[in-house]
């Protein structure tokens, strides 16, 4: 009784979640306002953070809180500070190929969802082979207790480096094409504005 | 004389400490809770990400200037490759951790080298954060209040 409940709430939680999700994509859609969709893209991130949550993944959830929600939706009010505020409108003329080629899409992705193993199915492929090795061995080999962190840092510690240097690689691009400038302790590169931009 | 913002200042003042203290939480923790470098790294960087947005990039810059930024984001990536090499020359494979201390019964290198590369990724990944939020929000010198 109390088990099917608990279950209830979270197929509750899971459905309310996943429909808010689904909103806020179409209002993102629908605006013109940048800020507007800037701010959405933040609270989508949160509420797949707490999706994520509700699938246990806690890991991809920190990170999604902290880099979707946080980091990018600064950077992307950032980047919006150089641009306009606005979308331009764009002709919204409807074309009958483009609902045709969305509606194959999307039956195409739904039967995919047929072969997909059932939610926490112990015997699905995610779930046995290399899944399994980690949990076996990681109390042996590693002795730490959160096995994401010993898959990340120990098993698949070069990969891990690779995305240090993408991360860092970012970052020297970001700089290279913002603002040489005001790396060197020169004054910032400051642009020259048409007459009559914003 | 007129403060501006005097409500979000005091709070970021009141925030800006716990933020860190949190993202050390988080950084050093990792291998026993969710978290470590990656999620630490962009923790650390709100909180100078926050201050800057607040108390204007001038002010921030003082604290935490680019070229310290430079230093930083090269720094973390090296100590990071640094530790795969050390545990090569300690004479075992590259980020081959149990080489740290291969006396240990419980692995204890498995934990010093999981802390150190997650050091490592953390001080990357706040810095590169920090420095691209600089690059960005420094092409604007004044964000005016009407912007928003």
């Amino acid at each position: 009784m109390m088990e099917a409940g608990l279950s209830n709430a979270s197929i509750l939680i899971d459905l309310s979640l996943l429909t808010m999700l689904v909103i806020v994509a179409f209002v993102m859609v629908r605006s013109r306002h940048l800020f507007v969709i800037v701010l959405l893209s933040g609270i989508y991130s949160l509420l797949s953070a707490a999706f994520f949550v509700s699938l246990d993944a806690v890991d991809v959830a920190f990170t999604e809180a902290s880099v979707g929600a946080g980091v990018s939706t600064v950077l992307m009010l950032g980047a919006m500070l150089l641009t306009v505020r606005r979308e331009k409108p764009t002709r919204t003329g409807r074309t009958p190929i483009a609902i045709v080629v969305v509606t194959l899409v999307g039956s195409a992705l739904i039967y995919a969802t047929f072969d997909m193993p059932a939610y926490g199915d112990g015997a699905s492929p995610a779930n046995s082979y290399m899944g399994e090795v980690y949990i076996d061995r990681t109390a042996k080999e590693i002795a730490v207790p959160n096995i994401v962190t010993a898959v990340l840092a120990s098993y698949r510690g070069f990969d891990t480096l690779g995305e240090t240097m993408v991360i860092f690689t970012a970052g020297l691009g970001v700089i290279l094409l913002l603002g040489a400038g005001s790396v060197r302790g020169g004054k910032a590169v400051k642009d020259v504005k048409e007459e009559g931009q914003e | 004389m007129s403060i501006e913002h005097l409500i979000l200042r005091v709070v970021i003042k009141i925030m800006f400490a716990p933020i860190l203290l949190f993202a050390l939480y988080v950084q050093f923790h990792g291998d026993f809770g969710p978290g470590g470098g990656f999620q630490a790294g962009v923790i650390f960087a709100v909180a100078f990400i926050l201050h800057a947005l607040i108390m204007g990039l001038d002010e921030t810059k003082r604290v935490l200037p680019v070229g310290a930024l430079k230093v930083l984001m090269v720094a973390g990536f090296l100590f990071y490759a640094g530790t795969g090499v050390a545990t090569m020359l300690l004479g075992g494979n590259l980020l081959g951790y149990d080489a740290i201390d291969p006396a240990s019964t419980h692995h204890a290198g498995q934990h010093y080298g999981i802390l150190l590369v997650e050091f490592g990724v953390g001080m990357a990944v706040s810095s590169t954060m920090v420095m691209i939020f600089y690059q960005f929000a420094g092409r604007e010198p004044e964000i005016r209040d009407e912007d928003w």
